[in-house]
């Protein structure tokens, strides 16, 4: 029984303290952001293999998560005879939370992983190392851009899941269920609202952005430098950052609707 | 040389994509429009019971939308709801004697105002009062009324 405690105890010491880490960690790569800002070309570079590189996974599954909500909406809804209610639907459910949180995950799976591995192969290889030999800071140079450039896609990468997918359900809704055009569209007009609805999706969508390349870029930072280390770190990435999404997206929805 | 070329192509491209996306998103999906209607004139009108009416309710008039609802408040003194109406400037010439009532869009829709246009001669402005309001319907008074006028009989 005491040993139960006890290893509860150390879970909860252990998660404590990587939630520390990671806070300090936070505040060294803000504290170096300026610098960094001064060589946009490295932060552009990580733009495209963060960003840039996602952007057809986020399309299709925008597309797909799009068209089966509105399959999904217009069956439920037919039985209540209103399925002109369905745009409002699609564009809530995905403005307010799928875009956001499915977004992140996939980032989190597609890009964030990537992050990790390649710091973290940078430290196995003492490259890290190496660029401190040379008097570089390996924070400023290698981590603040890919934490800049996750921050920047993020958002982005959920518009652009939001946008595919408000089409998805607009096609299966309008074009192949016949739902009206427009009533699809004057539901949406009169209850989506800029401020409560498109707004805190992007405000969510720039909160899991930081909170998913964080997570990456810690990780690989702080990888074990052998091979295992580095493929535990990445597996970590995803885990720790899809119930970090999760569980801030709890947070944020309690808070703001 | 060539490679980042590329590179640079593509992320611009992304970066364009992004803010394409976001600007669609809130403009063609939001109700952004009942935000831009502004160079208008606000009146005021007082309700026994406004109902659900809520704040940015469309306000109507032979079923065109002329204005938005932009404050709900409570009159301390009469205990009455003072309601202001931003009603958009290209309709200058709604008469004075004007009547306000709380409608409902079907029977469970959002709650809206419908102005009946009275025969005034005096236009409403900035600032004036819509004396002839009626108030919202509200279903349960409604049953209960219907209900105690049948133990009655």
């Amino acid at each position: 029984m005491m040993g139960l405690l006890r290893e509860a105890w150390y879970i909860v010491l252990d998660f404590l303290e990587m939630l520390g880490a990671c806070g300090f960690f936070l505040v060294k790569l803000l504290r170096l952001t300026p610098q960094a800002l001064m060589r946009p070309r490295l932060i552009f570079q990580q733009v495209f293999s963060v960003g840039a590189m996602s952007l057809v996974l986020i399309m299709v599954s925008g597309l797909f998560i799009g068209m089966v909500l509105g399959l999904q909406g217009y069956n439920t809804l037919n039985k209540f005879a209103a399925t002109s209610a369905l745009g409002t639907l699609v564009v809530l459910s995905l403005l307010r939370e799928l875009g956001p949180v499915v977004t992140a995950v996939l980032f989190a799976g597609r890009a964030g992983t990537a992050l990790t591995s390649e710091i973290g192969l940078m430290r196995a290889t003492e490259q890290i190392a190496g660029m401190e030999m040379m008097a570089v800071d390996p924070v400023r140079r290698v981590v603040v851009p890919r934490f800049l450039a996750g921050v920047i896609s993020m958002p982005l990468l959920v518009a652009i899941f939001n946008a595919i997918g408000i089409l998805g359900g607009y096609l299966v809704g309008v074009a192949l269920m016949g739902v009206d055009i427009g009533a699809f569209w004057s539901q949406v007009h009169g209850t989506v609202d800029l401020y409560d609805d498109f707004l805190s999706g992007v405000l969510k969508s720039v909160v899991f952005g930081i909170a998913a390349t964080l997570i990456a870029v810690f990780e690989g930072y702080y990888a074990q430098p052998t091979a295992e280390g580095v493929s535990r770190a990445t597996t970590r990435t995803v885990v720790n950052s899809a119930l970090a999404v999760l569980a801030l997206d709890y947070l944020l929805t309690a808070f703001m609707f | 040389m060539k490679q980042t070329r590329t590179i640079e192509i593509v992320t611009g491209f992304f970066i364009i994509l992004g803010f394409v996306a976001l600007y669609i998103v809130a403009t063609r999906a939001t109700n952004i429009r009942a935000y831009g209607e502004s160079s208008g004139y606000s009146v005021t009108a007082s309700f026994a019971n406004i109902g659900g009416l809520k704040v940015r309710a469309p306000v109507t008039m032979s079923g065109v939308t002329v204005g938005r609802v932009t404050e709900i408040r409570l009159d301390p003194q009469s205990f009455n709801a003072i309601v202001t109406l931003e009603i958009n400037g290209t309709y200058r010439g709604i008469p004075d004697d004007t009547t306000a009532s709380i409608l409902t869009a079907g029977l469970l829709g959002e709650q809206y105002i419908g102005l009946s246009p009275g025969g005034s001669e005096t236009f409403l402005k900035q600032g004036s009062r819509i004396t002839y309001t009626q108030s919202a319907l509200v279903l349960e008074n409604l049953i209960g009324k219907f209900l105690s006028s049948g133990k009655g009989s």
